[in-house]
């Protein structure tokens, strides 16, 4: 086991990555605290003194607050719901032994790599766009009357756009995990006669769990703070307006500093109710 | 992958993934191909998908209105750099996780993920403060930094992970060999560590070079990156859908490239080392 | 009291800094609107006349430019040297000192010759802290062919009943002809300047001499429901994602009988390289519902001088070149008379070869002129602008409205409920400024 001396050095080792994270979220942290308890208008001459917790009820009692925290819940909860399904099916699928195997798997991971400006730029224009895009063209050719995608149907349509951009990472997870199933075990069950659907549901997606976790733990992390996607495409409007965009309204177009930032420490203490309940599932995973 | 399968079978599945495929890709591909039309063409009814008169207009139209070159090169140097600087700081951390663990690895661990969610617009105005009494705004030095303290706990908890898979009997024979600390590490460990460590930085290029909010908001025109590169062609004034689409296939095209030609190291980066 | 301190310790530094990294390079931040980035291409003219200043450009579409050069005039940021701001901005900005005064431009820049109605929105205190790089109002913009074959005659100016007619009129959805274009996409520099602007011909306005919010009045009503109607009826879809950039589009492929917005569209229009409808564009002026006032905005696309900038002569010289006569004759000759910047000088509307150009150039100036930002609508105001409320509230507030009738426009909510809404966050917002 490790001695004395290995830990003080590891302690030395862990020190420069603890520091800068710390620093890194203390440092603009109290800032925006101390932000938070202030009158606080750029536009209008600055800091304008303190003003207790007022910033703190407006930000709850204004009409968009629950909205957006709604919007936000079900954006994250949309676009985890669809890439762990179309994960699970995909990875399946790509699984079983096909043809172009290698050429497959890259136009699967392509979406990955495109930055978020760039994927919802091309959706919102090139194919939801109600009059010259994709899908309108395709809804005409059916007959059908085109959808304007961003505003009748807004928030399936930011899913989309997001889930997009993550099935490709959703799939690749999932589907490193099943090739590490044992597949004498599945012909196993074959033998037995067990039905497919007995045989995923007893077998592989208990296999999954793990897997599973950690895609929900991952894209919750980047999916809580997506930002890109709706600034190109909504504006928050249409009841898109997310928790972070709707900070971002309060400090950037308002410019109302203090407010925005008691909205900041709001979207903190979110953030931390989801980690703290993910990490309770995912710690106990990551024994495993 | 022994699995016997008939030829029907295999078949059906290789037209079924090659449709998944195809459809998956297919923004992208559409994107590329409407870059090479003109604009009447990119937004023709019904639209045309091979045949038409390619043209590389867009390119030219785009590289004379905005020096494509020096985004790019911003893009490769904040990428670049705050992967390499995560790395150092990472991996003396993740080595010690890994091999010296104590009761609070894991906590310490997790307290470094539940950074990542910190909203960044709720910070933005702070940032800006600091960055300009520090007189990093629109610098190099200071978005690199940035993109390495973004990226740092997922840098961090994939090496955890990769380092974790080697096992530790090696390092007691080492040992037994009268290995001192500096010797485990360069001789043992590092030969062992270079694929997940490869896997890392292959994955971290890509988040740094995606990140579109602080490279935004911190840079004007010394440091700008392709994420502002694009900023300057989302809706114009006309038609601009084969503008945008050779800006955007410009501002993709690169890592796209370096994605497919480590796919293997980076199949492995992408399940963050978290999934044998 | 910490923070002013450091943050002018801060502006010292990255003063020095700034300095010692760029001896003459001014960073100008613009709009990716056509004619700032024609400037942009044009700029061998500046540099060969200046060889010792460099320039950079940020050039960024609208939404993140406005937020991005706030952002840094807020907080002192410094990144910038020239800024493309709007004349919502300027008097906010002036009053706070942030921008440096040109009023000791050079005599041949001829500051005089400047549209006294853009002059005076740029002027606070009698100090010009902004130059106008082009000018514009609204106008109703229409197809002439549609309106022969639909058999009607478009007046010099129309009111809105006539444009219910004509819309009706010349809609044929089965071909993808829509009657009227109108803006749809929530902002405040989006739906709401044309809301605002319309809203004014309806008697309406966004407060009273006490600063209370009026949108709970039967003139807001009013606007509201005919613009919804207008709009359901003989519209384009999804219009509710439409601003300025993609009615204009749609103004090009001929889907639109009319459209009523900025005027500088007009050259964009009429331009056969890009609009299959080049030839058979008619020109009125906006509309008006018989009140007194028209419907059409006043707005200028500026070039400022951040205070605290350390180029401050070189941008001076850069905003003089960009907002000169010498720059519009470089245009003309470049690309033609019709392209030039319109709507900042008088000299320019009395220029024939600019008039021959450009058949829109009188309604153009008689649209600026008639716009008048300080009596915007029928009753009394305590607030300037048009087509906005000159508060630095007004951007998050009218953003904020601008995505209630957006919702309304898409059909997410009625009519009186996106007033009820926009009335209490109206409220709210003014109670947080406190008003």
């Amino acid at each position: 086991m490790a001695t004395q001396h290995s830990r003080s050095a590891a302690r030395l080792m862990m020190a420069p990555a603890v520091v800068l994270l710390l620093a890194w979220m203390l440092v603009p942290l109290t800032m925006t605290l101390w932000f938070s308890f202030k009158q606080y208008l750029p536009l209008r001459g600055g800091d304008l003194g303190w003003v207790g917790f007022e910033n703190y009820v407006r930000f709850v009692t204004s009409s968009a607050f629950w909205p957006s925290v709604q919007a936000t819940l079900i954006i994250v909860g949309g676009v985890l719901a669809i890439t762990v399904v179309f994960g699970v099916l995909l990875a399946m699928l790509l699984d079983q032994p096909f043809w172009g195997q290698g050429i497959v798997r890259i136009l699967v991971i392509a979406p990955f790599f495109v930055m978020p400006t760039v994927s919802a730029l091309v959706w919102k224009n090139m194919f939801m766009d109600p009059v010259n895009g994709l899908f309108a063209h395709l809804w005409r050719a059916f007959g059908a009357d085109p959808v304007s995608w961003l505003s009748e149907a807004s928030l399936f349509s930011i899913v989309l756009i997001v889930s997009w951009q993550w099935l490709p990472f959703a799939t690749l997870i999932l589907l490193t995990a099943i090739q590490s199933l044992d597949s004498e075990q599945l012909e196993a069950a074959e033998m037995d006669g067990a039905p497919s659907l007995s045989r995923f549901w007893h077998i592989i997606l208990p296999h999954l769990s793990r897997a599973i976790t950690v895609v929900i733990l991952i894209q919750t992390i980047f999916l809580l703070s997506i930002f890109a996607e709706i600034f190109v495409t909504t504006q928050g409007s249409f009841g898109t307006r997310t928790l972070t965009y709707l900070i971002f309204q309060r400090v950037l177009e308002s410019q109302n500093v203090g407010l925005g930032s008691a909205g900041g420490v709001y979207a903190i203490i979110l953030a931390n109710i989801v980690a703290i309940f993910l990490m309770r599932i995912v710690g106990k995973n990551l024994d495993a | 992958m022994a699995r016997a399968v008939t030829p029907r079978r295999k078949a059906l599945t290789t037209l079924a993934a090659w449709a998944v495929g195809l459809l998956i890709f297919f923004p992208i591909l559409w994107t590329i191909l409407t870059s090479f039309k003109t604009e009447a063409q990119a937004i023709s009814d019904p639209p045309v998908f091979l045949f038409f008169d390619w043209t590389l207009e867009n390119y030219s139209v785009v590289q004379e209105r905005s020096d494509y070159l020096r985004f790019l090169w911003n893009s490769v140097i904040l990428a670049g750099g705050s992967t390499i600087l995560g790395i150092i700081v990472a991996v003396p951390a993740a080595w010690a996780m890994a091999f010296v663990p104590s009761h609070r690895t894991k906590d310490i661990l997790l307290w470094m993920l539940s950074t990542k969610m910190l909203p960044a617009v709720g910070v933005l105005y702070p940032m800006y403060l600091i960055f300009i009494q520090m007189g990093l705004l629109d610098t190099r030095i200071g978005l690199t930094l940035v993109l390495m303290l973004v990226n740092l706990p997922i840098i961090v908890w994939m090496l955890y992970t990769y380092f974790r898979e080697i096992p530790g009997e090696i390092l007691d024979a080492a040992r037994m060999d009268g290995a001192t600390l500096r010797d485990e590490i360069v001789h043992v460990l590092t030969p062992m560590a270079i694929p997940g460590i490869a896997s890392t930085i292959l994955l971290n290029v890509i988040l740094a070079w995606n990140e579109a909010f602080w490279t935004l908001n911190l840079t004007a025109a010394k440091a700008a990156p392709l994420t502002a590169f694009i900023a300057s062609y989302s809706s114009p004034e006309g038609l601009f859908y084969a503008k945008l689409s050779a800006a955007s296939t410009m501002a993709i095209a690169p890592i796209l490239i370096l994605g497919w030609f480590s796919q293997k190291q980076l199949v492995r980066g992408l399940t963050f080392g978290a999934v044998k | 009291m910490y923070l002013t301190n450091a943050r002018r310790a801060a502006t010292a530094i990255a003063l020095v800094w700034g300095a010692a990294a760029s001896a003459e390079t001014i960073t100008i931040a613009t709009v990716n609107n056509g004619d700032m980035i024609r400037m942009q291409g044009l700029t061998a003219d500046f540099t060969e006349q200046n060889p010792d200043i460099e320039l950079e450009w940020v050039t960024l579409e609208e939404n993140v430019l406005r937020q991005r050069v706030t952002q840094d005039i807020a907080s002192n940021g410094g990144q910038f040297d020239v800024m493309t701001i709007g004349t919502y901005e300027v008097p906010i900005w002036a009053k706070n000192d942030w921008l440096v005064s040109l009023n000791d431009l050079p005599e041949e820049y001829d500051a005089e010759d400047l549209l006294p109605a853009i002059r005076d929105g740029l002027t606070v205190d009698g100090e010009l802290y902004a130059a106008p790089f082009y000018g514009e109002s609204s106008m109703v913009m229409y197809r002439t062919d549609l309106m022969e074959e639909a058999g009607m005659e478009m007046p010099e100016a129309p009111t809105w009943e006539f444009i219910e007619e004509a819309a009706a009129a010349m809609t044929d959805k089965d071909n993808e002809v829509y009657g009227i274009c109108l803006r749809g996409k929530a902002g405040w520099g989006e739906n709401m300047a044309f809301l605002t602007a319309m809203s004014n011909s309806f008697g309406a306005r966004w407060f009273d001499m006490d600063w209370q919010p009026q949108f709970d009045s039967e003139a807001w009503a009013t606007t509201l429901d005919t613009y919804l109607r207008l709009m359901n009826e003989y519209g384009p879809p999804g219009a509710s994602n439409n601003g300025f950039n993609e009615n204009l589009s749609l103004f090009q492929q001929g889907k639109c009988g009319m459209w009523i917005d900025a005027t500088v569209a007009a050259s964009f229009v009429t331009n056969p390289d890009d609009s299959t409808v080049a030839d058979s564009v008619g020109f009125a002026l906006a509309p008006d519902a018989g009140l007194g006032k028209r419907s059409n905005w006043l707005w200028a696309w500026t070039l400022a001088i951040p205070a605290g900038t350390d180029s401050e002569e070189a941008a001076k010289k850069f905003v003089q070149w960009a907002t000169s006569k010498g720059y519009t004759e470089l245009v003309a000759e470049e690309e033609g008379w019709a392209n030039v910047p319109p709507g900042t000088r008088t000299s320019l509307y009395e220029n024939q070869e600019y008039l021959d150009a450009a058949p829109f150039a009188q309604k153009t100036l008689e649209s600026i002129q008639a716009a008048d930002p300080t009596n915007p609508s029928v009753d009394e105001v305590p607030y300037t602008g048009v087509q906005f409320v000159a508060i630095p509230e007004f951007a998050g507030i009218g953003t904020l409205a601008g995505q209630e009738f957006s919702a309304a426009l898409a059909g997410q909510q009625s009519a009186e409920e996106a007033l009820e809404k926009a009335q209490a966050l109206t409220a709210d917002e003014m109670e947080a400024a406190g008003y």
